[in-house]
């Protein structure tokens, strides 16, 4: 029987992805194993690898296409023993899952819910946001198209869920799509945490859980693109085409503002220790053979730890909210802001405030450069309980960042520089960092905020206390 | 029967059961008034989560339910159905010479049954290690309660933790009260001394109505009186409707929109003067039932002591079962409609799952409560009627599929019956469920399953239903709600 090989979702929030390449041609054979396409989603380029044997027989999506609705069709397989010609002139449309239309459809226009069923039935566990996350590369499917036909019901999987599947009763998805609501916005009452329709009426009532996708497509929400445009003189613009991961960060965070309630706090940090104590740290690296030393650490490392170290003194400030209750995570793992060609990734340090400085700065270094290159996987930057943008290097003094979501803090750091300050009624010259921290005001109060923004001052005026942390 | 008014545990008499020689103080961590199907299944529950467990009883283990109620009946109109179908032997192609009634053999059978189910229930108890205690419970405050047995105090027990399932009683309507000879209540129905040759039914709810079946089956004349404008009131109108023209078919004699004004009582007849409106007409019968609802047993059981509140005739609960006194819980039909044994048994374990905190306990969803009448043909039903929906301003989608394009229904040579559905036209949330006709009793579960899972039409469309069953005829309705029966 012909196998159809499916567009994969290779990430809780992926609806859609571009072939970015293919690595096989038609009349190929594939093994099991094997990479057959490079798929590139909001985020990252990654390897699509064969489940099956036999040949390929059918390329339905081109390279290069863009959008292609999570389990589309994209190619078709043709086990031993198949007549590859004849399995090439199947039509994609009648081996797509039920309610997934092929390729070619648009997808997103119903808030992208229709089109990521994730009805995987042979496929791997659906990647989940935490360490256990399965290789992307083996996230491939292809599952008879009867199997596929008679799992109209699957779920998507979940952001933050720990099984990977959102549970949510067909009337609570149904109430969800016609409402554009994200159900992993929505937390659940049902038994097991199912979501049920009282959940999704509650999340309408408070205004929580909306999807982004309106506010993705159209700028300000109210104002058409038509409206937008007629603002211009045409030929004054050119238009740039809004790829995915420009989709990813205009959902997240204007969902983000219009759903979190922000609270800002900015404090002033003296550096000049700090800055003495790297210093003093970097003298003693060992040089390589070519004679650079082999490791460097940077302010940022130090802000990393910092940070990390003052969540896990005020664990309070280390949450996530849901409706169903709010999660205190028992390690802090920080986001750090990347940013990369055409926008900004945030990959994460796991476990930050357990991690000596040196093992920071060189899962950073490791993360950076990958992150530039697209080739993070979904578990190195899905997560996180906290994020921290920098944007000292570009010479910005204080700035005030967007939280994260589901996070429920963002540390905004600026330029260390030298300032006059008073101290003791005199004025001295210091070099001054200004850190300016926003708090999700749901689960994080002003004064909890307050009380992390101030261990971390302290640690970073004097970051010898880090060495009573660990 | 559907419980309605039947199933409950204690009745408006004093317990006769024996006492126990106990004096002194007991104490448990949850004590139980009332052993009907709420109150013993509460007992079970709490004893399986570790809860030292008593259960008071004045009478008789498994309440009406078991005793006077769902049960017996039951029993009874399977003889009736027996009955019907012998009669109708030649119509499948057999011959029995002649299908005779021993009526006594047949009320023996179902107090045989009731008896077992009784004995079922003090296993029950005994195999989870719940203390019985017979007799009369009494709130006494603070926890304590006093029981009592021919007029003497027997225990008192002392529990941080008090569930009332004493259950309800028939209401007793002036000049219509049960006399126990001439006038029934369903206590004398079950148990009559003889079979009446005419019977007058004031009442057609589910009782009503399923005596009315089982005395028609046997061979009484039998005219039923209601006071409103169609039987089963509570039940879809389409349903209602269908069900009596049905059973007037079969020579069940309606009386709607009509009033007994009073029962002129002979030696060995009534005669009732009946008013509907235009007319006054008088009625001589045998025998008389007066199946005019029930009453919450909420009397001499120390509520008022306790700072139990009562409202509207039930005790006020709200959705764990609690009273407005702490510790003091009230389930089943002494906490108000709809009076359904199963509506009890269920509101017993999620008050005692809360007690004991276990985690992921959930309200009971009234819409959700499944209702059944045993006449022929059989009445089930769930959720909303139609009236019902409309008049919460619901758009609606609805669905009708008659059994008479029923396979299996044909083969039984039993078509008399259609199943409706009602879905909300914005959302295809199923929002209620009527059937009539053979076994729906059986089937209407399928549409209380989906509807706890909150289905759709999308789901409901999508199961497979089994060939042949009346059960397709549920899937044809949906299909029918949206507009592309299959099988019609």
């Amino acid at each position: 029987m012909p196998i159809a090989i499916l567009m994969p979702a290779l990430s809780p929030t992926m609806t859609e992805g571009k072939i970015a390449r293919w690595l096989k041609q038609e009349g190929e054979a594939v093994n099991a194993g094997d990479i057959i396409a490079e798929i590139e989603t909001d985020k990252a380029v990654m390897e699509l690898e064969a489940t099956d044997e036999g040949t390929l027989a059918k390329i339905a999506v081109p390279e290069g296409s863009e959008g292609v609705p999570v389990n589309a069709v994209i190619a078709i397989l043709a086990e031993d023993g198949e007549d590859v010609a004849e399995v090439a002139q199947i039509d994609p449309a009648t081996l797509a899952p039920a309610g997934v239309s092929a390729a070619s459809a648009a997808a997103a226009s119903d808030g992208g819910e229709a089109a990521r069923p994730a009805g995987q039935p042979q496929a791997a566990t659906p990647p989940s946001p935490t360490a256990s996350t399965p290789s992307p590369a083996a996230a491939t499917t292809s599952p008879p198209p009867a199997t596929l036909a008679a799992s109209p019901a699957a779920a998507r999987p979940a952001a933050g869920g720990a099984a990977g599947r959102i549970f949510a009763s067909p009337l609570a998805r149904r109430l969800a799509r016609e409402h554009g609501l994200d159900l992993a916005l929505i937390s659940g009452s049902g038994p097991r945490g199912r979501i049920v329709k009282a959940d999704v009426e509650a999340a309408l009532a408070a205004g929580v859980g909306r999807t982004a996708a309106p506010a993705a497509t159209g700028m300000a929400a109210g104002m058409s693109d038509a409206e937008v445009l007629a603002l211009y003189p045409q030929g004054s613009y050119e238009v740039q085409p809004i790829d995915s991961m420009r989709k990813a960060i205009a959902g997240r965070l204007t969902l983000s503002k219009q759903t979190v309630p922000h609270f800002y706090l900015t404090v002033d940090c003296l550096i000049d220790r700090l800055l003495e104590v790297r210093k003093a740290i970097n003298a003693e690296a060992p040089q390589g053979e070519d004679g650079k030393p082999l490791w460097r650490l940077s302010v940022n490392d130090f802000v990393i730890k910092a940070w990390a170290l003052a969540l896990k003194k005020v664990p309070e400030a280390n949450t996530t909210w849901t409706n169903g209750g709010m999660l205190q995570h028992h390690q802090v793992d920080v986001s750090v802001a990347v940013a990369i060609e055409g926008g900004l990734i945030t990959p994460i340090i796991r476990a930050a405030d357990a991690l000596p400085l040196h093992d920071i700065s060189a899962t950073m270094k490791d993360l950076a450069s990958r992150a530039r290159a697209r080739r993070l996987k979904p578990e190195e930057y899905q997560g996180g309980t906290t994020s921290i943008s920098n944007l000292g290097m570009f010479g910005i003094r204080q700035f005030a960042a967007v939280i994260n979501p589901p996070q429920a803090t963002i540390l905004a750091v600026g330029e260390g520089r030298q300032r006059v300050v008073a101290e003791d009624g005199q004025p001295v010259v210091r070099t001054v960092m200004t850190v300016t921290l926003s708090a999700d005001h749901r689960a994080v109060d002003g004064a909890v905020a307050a009380q992390a923004l101030t261990a971390f001052r302290r640690y970073i005026e004097e970051p010898a206390l880090m060495l009573m942390e660990g | 029967m559907r419980a309605t008014m039947v199933c409950h545990a204690l009745t408006g008499e004093n317990g006769k059961g024996e006492p126990r020689s106990m004096t002194d103080k007991q104490t448990f961590d949850l004590i139980v008034i009332g052993a009907g199907p709420g109150g013993y299944v509460a007992a079970i529950r709490a004893a399986q989560l570790g809860m030292k467990t008593a259960i008071v009883e004045a009478k008789h283990l498994g309440g009406i339910c078991l005793n006077w109620g769902c049960i017996p009946t039951k029993a009874l109109l399977r003889s009736a159905e027996v009955l019907h179908l012998a009669r109708h032997a030649k119509d499948f192609g057999l011959k029995i010479d002649e299908a005779g009634i021993d009526f006594p053999a047949i009320i023996k059978r179902s107090r045989r049954v009731s008896a077992r189910l009784s004995k079922g229930v003090e296993h029950l108890m005994k195999k989870n290690n719940i203390t019985i205690i017979n007799g009369w419970g009494r709130l006494l405050g603070k926890g304590r309660v006093g029981v009592e047995a021919d007029g003497k105090a027997v225990a008192e027990l002392q529990a941080k933790h008090i569930i009332i399932a004493t259950g309800a009683r028939p209401r007793a309507l002036p000049g219509l009260e049960p006399d126990g000879k001439l006038v029934w209540s369903y206590f004398d129905a079950l148990n009559p001394d003889r079979l009446p040759r005419s019977l007058l039914v004031i009442g057609s709810g589910a009782i009503g109505i399923e005596f009315a079946s089982f005395y028609h089956a046997m061979g009484a004349e039998v005219t039923v009186v209601e006071i409103a404008e169609r039987i089963m009131p509570a039940e879809d109108a389409e349903v209602s409707d269908f069900a009596r023209k049905v059973m007037a078919k079969q020579g069940i004699k309606f009386m709607l929109g009509a009033k007994v004004e009073e029962l002129k009582k002979g030696q060995e007849t009534v005669t009732a003067i009946i008013d509907d409106g235009k007319e006054k007409h008088e009625i001589t019968v045998e025998r008389v039932l007066a199946a005019t609802g029930v009453v919450a047993n909420v009397e001499n059981i120390g509520l008022e002591e306790a700072g139990v509140r009562i409202k509207d005739g039930v005790i006020a609960i709200n959705e764990w079962m609690q009273t407005s006194a702490s510790g003091v819980y009230a389930i089943g039909d002494v906490a108000g409609a709809p009076m359904l044994a199963h509506k009890a048994s269920h509101e017993a374990v999620i008050c005692v799952e809360k007690i004991a905190g276990v985690k992921g306990v959930h309200p009971m969803n009234r819409a959700h409560i499944p209702a059944c009448t045993y006449c022929h043909p059989q009445v089930a039903s769930v959720g909303l009627t139609e009236q019902q929906a409309k008049d919460k301003g619901l758009k609606v989608k609805v669905g009708r599929f008659p059994l008479i394009a029923n396979g299996k229904a044909i083969a039984l040579g039993d078509t008399d019956g259609f199943v409706k559905t009602i879905f909300d036209a914005k959302t295809g949330e199923l929002l209620g469920a009527h059937m009539v006709g053979p076994e729906v009793t059986e089937m209407i579960q399928g549409y209380v399953v989906g509807m706890t899972l909150e289905t759709t039409e999308a789901e409901l469309m999508h199961t497979i239903f089994p060939h042949p069953t009346i059960s397709e005829s549920m899937h044809e309705s949906v299909l029918a709600a949206f507009g592309h029966p299959l099988h019609i």
